[in-house]
């Protein structure tokens, strides 16, 4: 296969179902022993517009998507209109025999004969690509009818004819398009996306409770606690807005509940006066950011990395926090995991800070190693300790700053949770000395998760001339380009961060000083990533590379920039 | 349980005859007469004068945020149904800051009582109007008289068919410490709106105001009809009817959800093989 494997674009209007024909090629593609990327682009509406799904595919491991589309499937003319241009060489447009492919390479389908109602119209797209692209049948086969076998054997029988038809149609026109070569993954891998590798994450750390107000792309963490995480014993609850989502979190893990908050900038922004609640009250709560284009309500289902200065800095008042950034599905999964460890252990709150990118898109990935897991914090649920019926030092001022958390019900000695400055037994305070002590206490907290941080990762060359930095989700994209500029006899390296509050300088600031140039890459106007490496390290970046269109990172975008 | 085990606090942040020296008196009563141990109550607050009452009595305590004492309260009972969970604060908590979070505790229905201390101003911030002021009086904020139509919060309770409302006054203790109890008792949400007169910032709605208009509901009143319910919820004039107004049966939030039955959710282990399963569905 091509460097780039081969990128598959489905395009039409919202509701007409290229979602449903990109998932069941996605799972088709990820059962055979594929690698994919799939990028979704869509608009904020239900009908109508236009919307993108993307399945970058590859026999080798991949990290990013593609611009360049070697197969579209056009489910109506504005499709053709729109992308026409962006084929790649060879590449075909799959559509509809009744619309014009505007003079493109392209495969007209007569839906019409082979799908006797339009309901049928998601399987004969399928069966064309299966069999143009070459998939394994038995495999696509198989999806098929586990699709529609609730539906029964009348519906399983007359999808069956519809794929047979739609396979057998394509298979004469097989000379169009190249089919992909053999799979070489291993099966059994999970299609995931990063919204489920967070929930994921999330109940194998043990989270009991999730409060939530809907908000695109973070919705969807909630959701699959919500039709999956309820039989583990989660309980989720959509609150009336943001403020009562994270007010109740505070709640529940004042009551010994590990609990995750889900949202996105606007509906967080509602939530920062509990962000500061939970930094006085020493309150665990694992806040899932996924971040989309501002400000307010920007660009509403597009990506952006524009919302780190607001969870860097979110919340009167000074405490600690910690703000950790997946690159890549697994680590959405393990940082989630992660974070309830951090937020359990320091009592202040830890956030996962991701994009509408990562959120969505699905990739293949090995089931996760549960009992490789590291274990997670608890509070302390054992009945001793403390005065019986009076309140013990729930704030007591300790060398590392953390005090012992009890939970109130559990033992004879009562909890006493506090919004004010406050005494170690958590009344109200206005003494100027003790002030300072809890002050200095809370901030105590925060060295401890500095001693914890996650070292960036690098990539590519050790001691490269040019030195990519890049944050969360563009990991993939930027460790691509550097591939692409080393192809062409550069000396490139990627240091990517996973972990972007607390920094530890030790960890990474030799290599920056050791490279010739240091670019850093990030989805934003204003480089905050760079702004704050200079603001704790003095070091100040070559150049930075932003984009804020709302686009996602391509490598080929990025190779053009830094050529 | 010996009402001394709630410890009785003289220094506290509230002027001499403040209407919340009664209150907690009442409190401390209805709990001792429920026989209820103090590590089992979960009283939840949010910022106002009444809202320091966490402070003021021995037992498990959160004291968060203004207007946003509702949500941590109803997330603790869906947490720890064991706990019995209490959440006192004042008008302008409850009605003005926090007035989407009352809205959606009615309708939510997790079983806790809601103690409103309403005196009909605000106090902590030395009085302004709160929701519950009345049209036309003067205030140091609002010196041409409020233009604001008062809330009337029992009205809005038994509309929204609020599993329990009552009504309570400060000054009449007996009926006070019977009306917690009965909210406390009651297996749903209970508000119990009870006026606790500002001595400091409200010249208008004093005691003797108070004690002239409070009057008990007759005792062959139904508190489960809902439409002489809503005629009660209009009566705040030369007479202000005091007890439950209006209750029903509604099953509570908590009471519906299976996992709750297993206890605390803090204590349930991670399901690994349930996991393992669920991660199987991705295949």
């Amino acid at each position: 296969m091509s460097h780039t494997g081969r990128n598959i674009v489905i395009g039409g209007e919202a509701g007409q179902g290229l979602v449903t024909i990109g998932q069941m090629l996605t799972r088709a593609l990820i059962r055979s022993g594929y690698e994919v990327v799939v990028s979704q682009d869509y608009m904020s509406r239900v009908r109508g517009g236009h919307n993108t799904y993307s399945i970058r595919v590859h026999d080798a491991p991949i990290a990013a998507p593609a611009e360049a589309m070697d197969v579209l499937v056009a489910l109506n003319q504005e499709t053709v209109s729109l992308h026409k241009g962006e084929m790649a060489e060879g590449g075909i447009i799959i559509l509809d025999a009744a619309l014009d492919p505007e003079g493109a390479r392209a495969v007209p389908v007569p839906f019409k004969d082979v799908a006797p109602r339009p309901i049928f119209e998601n399987v004969a797209a399928l069966g064309v690509l299966g069999s143009l692209l070459g998939v394994d049948r038995p495999t696509v086969e198989g999806l098929v009818r586990e699709t529609f076998g609730k539906k029964g054997d009348e519906v399983v029988g007359q999808n069956m004819k519809v794929l047979d038809d739609a396979w057998k149609w394509a298979e004469a026109h097989r000379a169009s398009c190249a089919a992909l070569p053999a799979p070489k993954g291993p099966k059994g891998r999970m299609m995931l996306h990063g919204n489920e590798a967070i929930a994921l994450g999330a109940l194998a750390a043990g989270v009991k409770f999730c409060s939530f107000y809907p908000m695109t792309p973070a919705t969807s963490v909630a959701q699959e606690l919500i039709s999956k995480g309820r039989k583990l014993g989660v309980v989720v609850e959509q609150a009336e807005d943001e403020i009562a989502a994270m007010n109740m979190a505070l709640g529940a893990t004042y009551a010994g509940a590990k609990a995750l908050v889900p949202t996105s900038g606007g509906g967080f922004a509602l939530m920062t006066e509990g962000v500061s609640l939970a930094g006085v009250m020493e309150a665990p709560v694992v806040i899932v950011l996924a971040q989309r284009p501002g400000p307010a309500t920007g660009l509403p289902t597009r990506t952006e990395q524009a919302d780190l200065n607001l969870a860097l800095y979110a919340g009167h008042g000074e405490f600690p926090r910690a703000i950790l950034a997946p690159a890549t599905i697994e680590d959405c999964f393990h940082l989630t995991h992660a974070a309830f460890d951090l937020t359990e252990r320091f009592q202040t709150p830890v956030f996962v800070l991701t994009d509408q990118y990562l959120s969505d898109s699905y990739r293949a990935v090995a089931p996760f190693d549960l009992d490789a897991l590291p274990p997670v914090a608890e509070p302390d649920f054992t009945p001793g300790g403390g005065p019986k019926f009076k309140r013990y030092k729930r704030y007591e001022l300790t060398e590392s700053g953390v005090s012992p958390r009890k939970v109130p019900g559990f033992t004879e000695t009562l909890v006493l949770a506090d919004c004010h400055e406050h005494t170690e037994q958590g009344n109200i305070t206005e003494d100027a000395g003790l002030r300072n002590a809890m002050n200095d206490k809370r901030l105590r907290k925060g060295e401890g998760l500095r001693k914890l941080c996650i070292p960036p990762r690098v990539i590519g060359d050790a001691k490269p001339d040019l030195l990519l930095v890049c944050w969360g989700s563009s990991e993939g994209p930027v460790a691509e380009a550097a591939d692409l500029l080393r192809a062409k006899g550069r000396s490139v390296g990627v240091m990517s961060f996973t972990q972007v509050w607390p920094l530890d300088p030790a960890q990474f600031l030799p290599a920056l000083r050791a490279a010739k140039e240091v670019v850093c890459v990030e989805g934003n106007a204003t480089g905050q990533f760079a702004r704050l490496l200079r603001q704790e390290t003095g070091f100040e970046v070559s150049r930075t590379l932003l984009r804020y269109d709302g686009r996602i990172f391509t490598p080929g975008w990025l190779a053009e920039r830094l050529g | 349980m010996d009402i001394e085990v709630y410890g009785e606090y003289k220094k506290t942040a509230w002027c001499p005859g403040c209407g919340n020296h009664d209150v907690m008196k009442a409190v401390r009563q209805a709990l001792a007469g429920l026989d209820l141990a103090p590590n089992k109550v979960a009283h939840v607050s949010g910022i106002g004068q009444a809202a320091k009452a966490p402070h003021y009595i021995d037992l498990n305590g959160f004291n968060g945020l203004h207007g946003r004492g509702l949500p941590p309260a109803q997330a603790i009972k869906l947490c720890n149904p064991e706990l019995t969970v209490i959440a006192q604060s004042g008008d302008g908590c409850n009605y003005g800051e926090g007035g989407n979070h009352f809205l959606a505790a009615i309708r939510r229905n997790v079983d806790m009582t809601l103690l409103v201390h309403d005196n009909q101003i605000y106090g902590l911030t030395k009085g302004q109007a709160s929701p519950t002021t009345p049209e036309g009086q003067i205030t140091k904020s609002q010196p041409d008289g409020v233009r604001n139509a008062p809330f009337n919060p029992i009205a809005v309770a038994v509309a929204m068919k609020c599993s329990f409302v009552a009504r309570s006054f400060s000054g009449n203790t007996a009926h006070l410490v019977k009306m917690i109890q009965l909210a406390i008792q009651h297996k749903g949400f209970a508000l119990v709106d009870l006026f606790s007169p500002c001595v400091s910032f409200n010249k208008v709605n004093t005691y003797g105001w108070y004690k002239q208009r409070c009057q008990e509901l007759p005792e062959d009143y139904d508190p489960t009809d809902w439409a002489a319910a809503m005629q009660v919820a209009q009566e705040f004039g030369e007479r202000i009817p005091i007890g439950v107004i209006y209750r029903n049966d509604r099953p509570s939030l908590d009471a519906s959800l299976p996992v709750l039955q297993k206890g605390p959710l803090g204590r349930q282990p991670v399901d690994r093989d349930g996991l393992r399963a669920l991660m199987q569905s991705y295949t």
